[in-house]
């Protein structure tokens, strides 16, 4: 009898620190473990008995990644308490500042932490010495979409411009305008990262998922619009408590949600490209087209093509918007606060952030729930890789954990994002 | 972790007993120790939990309590280990830094100064929104580092470089009574993002 634990400490290349347990035994996968730790943030908590107009400024604390995601999530969620409605310039604005994070957190992703895996490099600096052109494109790239959530948002980590009703102040057109020639290289450059990523080798593997995320009738989804599936889901975002719920897992510093009806669920790019392919623009579904994929994909493993994709929509979409910009007269709606119950869903880059918060009629925040994107998809990522460890069984230790890895950065898990942590229980045997 | 390091750059607070144990490793391991952000500064916004008792805190979030570790308090890195220097902000200013580190690399003090976000919002131009339109702003008494962004897009500044250096907070919230700042606002404006800084923390307590 053979018994052998795979066991990685810190995931290299994951935002925020994790680590894996697989447990084997008689060439058996007993036990996957994905553990996500850092000390508990209680971010929920400390909502409670804040003003509803601090909401986007604590949330955004929740990540440095994707901070836009939250402020995003939040006002919407408040807003839907106010009776506001933020339309015209002021909505194509939070449009466009969310391109930027996509950009940003898409560009990171695809070049530095999961190129390397496909290229077999142990990082971007070790995959630089031979490919120092795409390395230089991917940080370019980031960076072009940094200086649009700055433009937006008055700095690239943590905007101080986004307020619920609008922003506080709003840009002009003059302002805007410079970013075009850097959006246009930008979104030559996402052309040439799908065709650059679609030739790298995928391991054909296809699972079942139930892909979730918004759906809005006229446009790929950023802040509005149902949460649908492939399997039939189609509700109203304030329903969603009613469809899922999270479980407190006792070894991980996350909770897992899952949808009640069907457990485990898959949420990010993959899903918003499955359940929007249709309200791509032309050029974007022809990138995807030439790089091999249909409107429809479930291989893990090509969300990196999806992400680039995503880079293309989120150019072509900055440009559009840009381009028929008109400065608002007034840079926020405003409204006295009054008590109620308010929910938001966003698309993060890492896929749905669901925000609920209850406030009192003097504005101040008596509850609030916040599931973002990592904690929904940690079941999904646990049978994948026990998947993997299945089929990969015959490798050697170091290639299984290589691809075991891989297939956790499938996700590009934001761990610093996964809002609920607890202390890490080691468990050994 | 292997060492000895000429400079340690931490960020985060101290929450969990693991977290002691690690910064005195790293203090030992580290010629130079540099704290950036709030969190390591100030003890970021997890120490809110400071202003009442954290098993209040744990069922709220978490269905099953018995499975978290953590610390009554969040505190800054020097409250457990002498640091060499602090840089402050949620999140820090990235010039700042590059400055922090070529002037340790050319052995001189780093040009970063401690005076208030008032200072750079009058060095940029900008009209006050204190005196201009009754906007809140903590920019008198908050550290400068990110240029007086929020006055440059029309919002009061809410502190999250932190304390500068000798704040007066007690005068500037006289100064935000009369503009109609109640009493419970004033205690959240002082704690968000650097509650635990002493000037912050204390003025709080003060409105309570
Ligand atoms: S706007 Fe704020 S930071 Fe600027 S001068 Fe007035 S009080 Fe100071
Ligand atoms: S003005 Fe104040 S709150 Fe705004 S970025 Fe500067 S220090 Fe932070
Ligand atoms: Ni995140």
């Amino acid at each position: 009898m053979s018994s052998k634990t795979i066991k990685v400490d810190y995931l290299a290349r994951v935002e925020g620190e994790g680590a894996l347990y697989i447990r084997i035994k008689d060439d058996r996968v007993t036990q996957v473990q994905l553990k996500i730790f850092e000390p508990p943030r209680f971010f929920e908590a400390f909502l409670q008995g804040r003003k509803y107009t601090e909401a986007p400024d604590i949330t955004a604390r929740i990540c440095g990644i994707c901070p836009v995601a939250y402020q995003m999530s939040s006002v919407h969620a408040l807003e839907q308490i106010l009776g506001l409605k933020v339309a015209g310039p002021l909505r194509e604005l939070r449009r466009l500042i969310y391109c930027g994070e996509w950009i940003e957190s898409h560009g990171l992703h695809v070049y530095m932490l999961h190129a390397p895996d496909f290229l077999g490099y142990a990082d971007a600096i070790q995959m630089a010495r031979d490919y120092p052109e795409a390395v230089k494109r991917g940080l370019k790239l980031k960076q072009i979409g940094n200086e649009l959530v700055a433009l937006v948002g008055g700095r690239e980590i943590h905007p101080i411009n986004v307020r619920v009703g609008g922003f506080y102040s709003v840009p002009r057109k003059k302002d805007l305008v410079p970013m075009v020639e850097k959006l246009k290289w930008a979104r030559d450059a996402a052309l040439e990262t799908v065709r650059w990523v679609s030739t790298f080798n995928f391991p054909p593997v296809e699972p079942e998922y139930e892909f979730v995320s918004l759906r809005h009738p006229q446009e790929y989804p950023f802040n509005e619009g149902r949460l649908v599936s492939n399997k039939g889901l189609d509700i109203a975002v304030d329903d969603f408590e009613a469809h899922f719920e999270e479980e407190h897992v006792p070894y991980t510093t996350a909770l897992h949600s899952i949808l009640k009806a069907r457990g485990a669920y898959y949420v990010g790019p993959m899903a918003r490209y499955n359940n929007n392919f249709d309200l791509l623009p032309p050029a974007v579904q022809a990138a995807a087209q030439e790089a091999g994929l249909t409107s429809f994909c479930c291989n893990p493993f090509q969300s990196i093509i999806i992400r680039s994709i995503e880079i293309l929509y989120a150019c072509e979409e900055s440009l559009r918007i840009i381009d028929q910009y008109e400065q608002p007269e007034r840079p926020y709606l405003e409204a006295e606060p009054r008590a109620g119950i308010g929910h938001g869903i966003s698309e993060a880059p890492r896929g749905s952030l669901y925000h609920r918060y209850r406030i009192d009629d003097q504005g101040v925040i008596q509850e609030a729930k916040i599931v973002p994107p990592t904690s929904q998809n940690q079941k999904t990522v646990e049978s994948d890789l026990y998947q993997v460890a299945v089929q990969n069984l015959h490798l050697p230790e170091d290639q299984l954990t290589w691809i075991c890895e891989q297939a956790i950065r499938n996700y590009d898990p934001c761990i610093s994002c996964s809002v609920h942590f607890l202390k890490l229980h080691l468990e050994r045997r | 972790m292997r060492g000895p390091y000429d400079l340690s750059l931490v960020e985060g607070s101290i929450t969990t007993p693991h977290d002691m144990a690690r910064i005195q490793k790293i203090r030992r391991a580290s010629k130079f120790l540099v704290a950036i952000g709030a969190c390591a500064t100030a003890g970021g916004i997890q120490a809110l939990r400071n202003f009442t008792q954290v098993e209040k805190y744990i069922p709220l979030v978490y269905a099953r309590p018995e499975y978290i570790h953590t610390l009554e308090k969040s505190s800054p890195i020097a409250g457990q280990v002498a640091v060499d220097f602090e840089l402050r902000g949620c999140p820090i200013n990235k010039t700042q830094l590059l400055e922090l580190v070529s002037a340790f690399l050319q052995g001189r003090r780093p040009n970063i100064h401690p005076y208030s976000v008032c200072w750079e919002c009058k060095m940029r131009g900008n009209i006050c929104v204190m005196v201009a339109h009754g906007i809140p702003c903590l920019g008198p008494v908050t550290h400068a580092g990110c240029g007086a962004l929020c006055p440059t897009y029309h919002r009061g500044c809410y502190g999250c470089f932190g304390p500068k250096e000798t704040p007066n907070p007690a005068s500037l919230s006289a100064r935000l009574r009369v503009l109609g700042v109640p009493e419970d606002d004033l205690v959240r404006l002082y704690r968000t993002f650097n509650a635990e800084a002493e000037p912050f923390r204390q003025e709080s307590t003060v409105h309570e």
